[in-house]
C-alpha cells in the first residue's frame, strides 16, 4: 500500500517537474519589438519580435484543454466539429474495422492453428503481409473501394487482423497434448472438443492478440484519418496543423492517449477474466 | 403539417424571391439579346432607348417579335435541378475562394442548390474521391483535370474544367536565413516544395529557376509537401522554400520563419491556378445542376473580383470550418496590402484575383509545360485536349447571362517572364527551351 502511495506521489513530482520545465523553456524571451507598428500588426506576436513563432507554454495548453472541455460535441457544419465528435467517429472506425477483422481472423486463426498442414502452407502468406505498413494499402484501398469511409474502415481490418490470426493460431496450436488426448478418450465430438477444451485453453493466447490488435488500429486510425480526412480525431490534428496551433493539435495527442489508454483496459479487464492458472 | 405561410416572391408568380429574380434576369437576357440583335451599334441602341423609353420600346417590339415565348423557352432552358444536394470538395487555400465563399455567402442557395463543401486534406486524396463520386465536383489544380483525362498520374477519366477560379495569388517564400539570397542564380542544392506534381507551382518554379539557368531536376530538389506541411517544413529547415499557394506565403511571415521572394504575378501575370473541376459524365448526365452550380461559382467569383468586397470575404473564410486561419493572413492575401516578411509592408491589389474563363491558351500552356519536363510523352493534339478539358463556350455563354462579359475568343497570347507564348505553335515552344526533358 505504501508503495502505490508512493509510486502516485513520484507520478505526480515527475508530472510537476515535467510541466515546471516546460514553463521555463517557453517564457518568452525578448517583447521588444524590432519593427514598425504598422507592419507589426499583419505578423504575429514572435515575428514581430524578430523571431519564430514559439512552442506553446503550458497555460495555453490548458486554456485550450478547458475550450474543448467546456463544448466537446458541437457541430458546426461538416468541416467543424467538437473534439468529443471527432473521438466518437474514430472510436466507431476503430470497432467496425477491429470487430470485422476478430469476425474473420478468430475462426481463420482457429482453423490454422489446428491443421500443422495448413498453418505451414499459409505462414508464408502470413509473413508478407504482416509487415505492410497498414497505410501502404490507403491509396490501394481508395482505388478498388471507391469510398474513404470504408477504406478507413478496411485499412483498420488490415492492421489488426494479423496479431489475431497468428495469436489464435499459435495459441490453438500450443494447447497441451495431455489435454487433447484426455478428450481422444473420452470420444469428444470434433465442435465440442473445439469450444470445451481448445477455445478456454487458447483464450488468453487469444486476448492478447485481440489487446495488440486494438492498440495497432487506435495508433493507425489517426494516420488514416489524417490522409482521408472529413472526420475523426486524425482529421482534428490535420487541421489543427493546417492552423500551425500547437496547442490545439497536444490537445489532440492527450485525448489520443487517453481513449488509446481506455481501450487496452477495456481488453485487458476481459483478458483477466478469462485467464486460468494451471 | 402544411406550412402556414407559402413563400412568394415580389411579383406573387414564382415560388421564391430567388426564383423570381432568376426569372426576371433570364427575361432581361431575352429583352437584352433582342435588342443588341436590332441594334448591333451600342451607342444608336442607347440613344434609341433613351428616345422612347425601354418599357415603350418593348411593348412596339413585342407586336413584331413573339417575345413572350422566347423569354419562356429560354426559361425553360435552364429546367429542373437533377440533384439539388451536393457535395464538393476543397483544399483550405485562398485559390478556392469562390468555392468556399459561396456557400457561408449563400450564392449556392440563390442558384438553388443546397451545397455541402468538404474540406479536403490533399490533392491526390481529392482526385480520388472525385473519381469515387464522393464529390460531385471539386477544387482542383487546373492541371490535375488535363492530367486526368490524359491518364498522367491516374487511369484517364474524361475530366472538365467549367471555369477557373483564381488568378495569380501564388508566391516563392523562402527561409528568413536567405534574405541576402535573392539571386536564383545561387540557389544550386536548394529543396523546394510545391503542392503537388501537377500543378502550375510546380510549372511555374521550373519555369523561374529554368530561366535563370538552372536545371530544375539537376541544380535543385522538388518535392511534393502537402500546403499545410510547407510552413513546418521550413521552420524545421528540411526544406529552403516552396512556391506555395496562399494562405501558406502569408503565414510563412506571420509566424516569422520566412520572406516572400516574388508572387507568381512577378512571373506571369494574370496566370491561372486553381480550377472548378467536374467530371465530363456529370456535365452531360446533369445539365441544369452543372449549369446552376456554375452558375453559382462564376457569380461568387465576379463578386470576389470587387476589391471592396474582399475583407468581408476575407472574414467569411478565415474561421475553422474553411480556412482555420487568422483571419488577418487572409486579409492580406485578398486585399494585397500585405508584410513581406522582411518589414516592408508591400501593396499589390492584384496580388490574387478571379477570373473564371477558362482560356484554352492557358490549356495549351500547361500541356507544353507537362511535355518539356516529361510528364506527357508522344504526340499530343493541344488544341484537342485544350477544347475537350477548358468548358470556355459554356463559361462564355452562363458569363454573358450574369451579366458578365465574356472574352470573344478562347485563345489569346501573352507572355511568361517576357517571353511570348503563341497557343497555335505549341510544339514550336516547348523546342525553344533550353532546358528541357522532352
Amino acid at each position: 500500500m505504501t508503495q502505490r502511495l508512493l509510486a502516485a506521489a513520484l507520478s505526480l513530482l515527475l508530472l510537476t517537474l515535467g510541466i515546471g520545465a516546460w514553463y521555463l523553456a517557453t517564457l518568452p524571451k525578448s517583447a521588444a519589438r524590432v519593427v514598425d507598428a504598422e507592419y507589426a500588426k499583419l505578423i504575429g506576436a514572435e515575428a514581430a519580435a524578430g523571431s519564430k513563432s514559439a512552442f506553446p507554454a503550458p497555460q495555453e495548453l490548458a486554456r485550450k484543454l478547458l475550450e474543448h472541455l467546456r463544448d466537446p460535441f458541437y457541430d458546426r457544419g461538416p468541416n467543424d466539429k467538437g473534439i468529443g465528435v471527432q473521438l466518437a467517429y474514430s472510436i466507431g472506425r476503430v470497432l467496425a474495422g477491429f470487430l470485422l477483422a476478430a469476425a474473420v481472423a478468430i475462426p481463420a486463426g482457429f482453423l490454422i492453428g489446428m491443421s500443422t498442414l495448413v498453418y505451414r502452407a499459409l505462414d508464408p502468406f502470413v509473413q508478407v503481409l504482416k509487415p505492410i505498413s497498414p497505410l501502404a494499402w490507403m491509396p490501394l484501398a481508395l482505388f478498388t473501394l471507391k469510398d474513404s469511409a470504408v477504406s478507413a474502415v478496411f485499412v483498420i481490418f488490415v492492421c489488426s487482423i494479423w496479431p489475431m490470426l497468428i495469436n489464435t493460431a499459435f495459441g490453438v496450436a500450443s494447447v497441451r497434448r495431455e489435454w487433447l488426448n484426455v478428450a481422444k478418450t473420452l470420444e469428444v465430438g470434433p465442435l465440442r472438443k473445439a469450444f470445451a477444451v481448445i477455445l478456454p485453453a487458447a483464450a488468453p493466447t487469444i486476448l492478447t492478440g485481440m489487446r495488440i490488435s486494438i492498440g495497432i488500429a487506435w495508433l493507425v486510425i489517426v494516420a488514416a484519418e489524417m490522409l482521408v480526412g472529413g472526420t475523426g480525431i486524425g482529421y482534428f490534428v490535420w487541421n489543427e496543423w493546417n492552423n500551425l496551433s500547437i496547442a490545439n493539435i497536444l490537445c489532440g495527442i492527450l485525448a489520443i492517449g487517453l481513449v488509446g489508454m481506455v481501450l487496452d483496459l477495456a481488453v485487458a479487464r476481459v483478458q483477466r477474466g478469462i485467464t486460468y492458472a494451471e | 403539417m402544411m406550412p402556414v405561410f407559402r413563400t412568394v416572391c415580389a411579383c406573387g408568380r414564382h415560388g421564391s424571391q430567388g426564383e423570381h429574380d432568376h426569372a426576371v434576369a433570364a427575361e432581361k437576357v431575352v429583352e437584352e439579346a433582342l435588342l443588341r440583335a436590332l441594334f448591333p451599334d451600342r451607342a444608336l441602341r442607347r440613344r434609341f432607348l433613351a428616345a422612347v423609353g425601354a418599357g415603350t420600346a418593348l411593348a412596339a417590339l413585342a407586336s413584331v417579335f413573339p417575345l413572350g415565348a422566347a423569354k419562356e423557352a429560354f426559361a425553360q432552358g435552364a429546367g429542373k435541378i437533377e440533384k439539388p444536394k451536393l457535395k464538393v470538395g476543397f483544399i483550405p487555400i485562398t485559390c478556392a475562394t469562390p468555392i468556399i465563399m459561396a456557400h457561408p455567402m449563400g450564392f449556392y442557395a440563390k442558384h438553388g442548390l443546397d451545397v455541402e463543401v468538404v474540406k479536403t486534406a490533399g490533392w491526390a486524396v481529392i482526385r480520388d474521391k472525385t473519381l469515387n463520386k464522393e464529390y460531385d465536383a471539386a477544387h482542383m489544380l487546373s492541371p490535375m483535370p488535363l492530367a486526368i483525362t490524359l491518364g498522367a498520374g491516374a487511369s484517364p477519366v474524361p475530366y472538365t474544367i467549367p471555369a477557373v477560379e483564381n488568378i495569380n495569388g501564388q508566391a516563392i517564400t523562402l527561409a528568413i536565413k536567405h534574405k541576402d539570397r535573392r539571386e536564383p542564380k545561387t540557389w544550386k542544392g536548394f529543396k523546394f516544395a510545391v503542392p503537388f506534381d501537377y500543378s502550375m507551382h510546380n510549372y511555374l518554379l521550373r519555369y523561374y529557376v529554368a530561366e535563370h539557368g538552372l536545371d530544375p531536376d539537376r541544380d535543385i530538389q522538388i518535392r511534393a509537401v502537402p500546403p499545410p506541411e510547407m510552413v513546418a517544413n521550413l521552420r524545421a529547415d528540411n526544406i529552403d522554400g516552396f512556391l506555395a499557394p496562399d494562405p501558406v506565403n502569408q503565414r510563412a511571415v506571420y509566424d516569422g520563419v520566412g520572406f516572400i521572394h516574388a508572387l507568381s504575378k512577378e512571373i506571369w501575370d494574370g496566370h491561372p491556378c486553381c480550377a472548378f473541376a467536374a467530371s465530363r459524365e456529370f456535365v452531360v448526365s446533369m445539365p441544369n445542376t452543372y449549369r446552376a452550380l456554375l452558375k453559382a461559382i462564376l457569380d461568387a467569383t465576379a463578386y470576389a473580383r470587387t476589391a471592396d468586397n474582399r475583407k468581408e470575404i476575407a472574414a467569411a473564410i478565415a474561421p475553422a470550418s474553411y480556412l482555420n486561419q487568422p483571419v488577418t493572413v487572409v486579409e492580406q492575401v485578398l486585399t494585397g496590402t500585405f508584410a513581406d516578411g522582411l518589414g516592408n509592408v508591400r501593396k499589390v491589389p492584384d496580388r490574387i484575383d478571379f477570373d473564371p474563363f477558362p482560356w484554352h491558351s492557358f490549356a495549351v500552356w500547361i500541356l507544353t509545360q507537362m511535355k518539356r519536363w516529361g510528364q506527357l510523352k508522344g504526340e499530343l493534339d493541344y488544341q484537342s485536349v485544350a477544347r475537350e478539358v477548358f468548358l470556355a463556350t459554356d463559361a462564355a455563354k452562363l458569363m454573358a447571362e450574369a451579366g458578365l462579359a465574356p472574352p470573344k475568343s478562347t485563345y489569346k497570347s501573352f507572355s511568361v517572364m517576357g517571353k511570348p507564348f503563341d497557343p497555335m505553335k505549341p510544339k514550336e515552344y516547348v523546342e525553344s527551351f533550353a532546358i528541357r526533358r522532352a
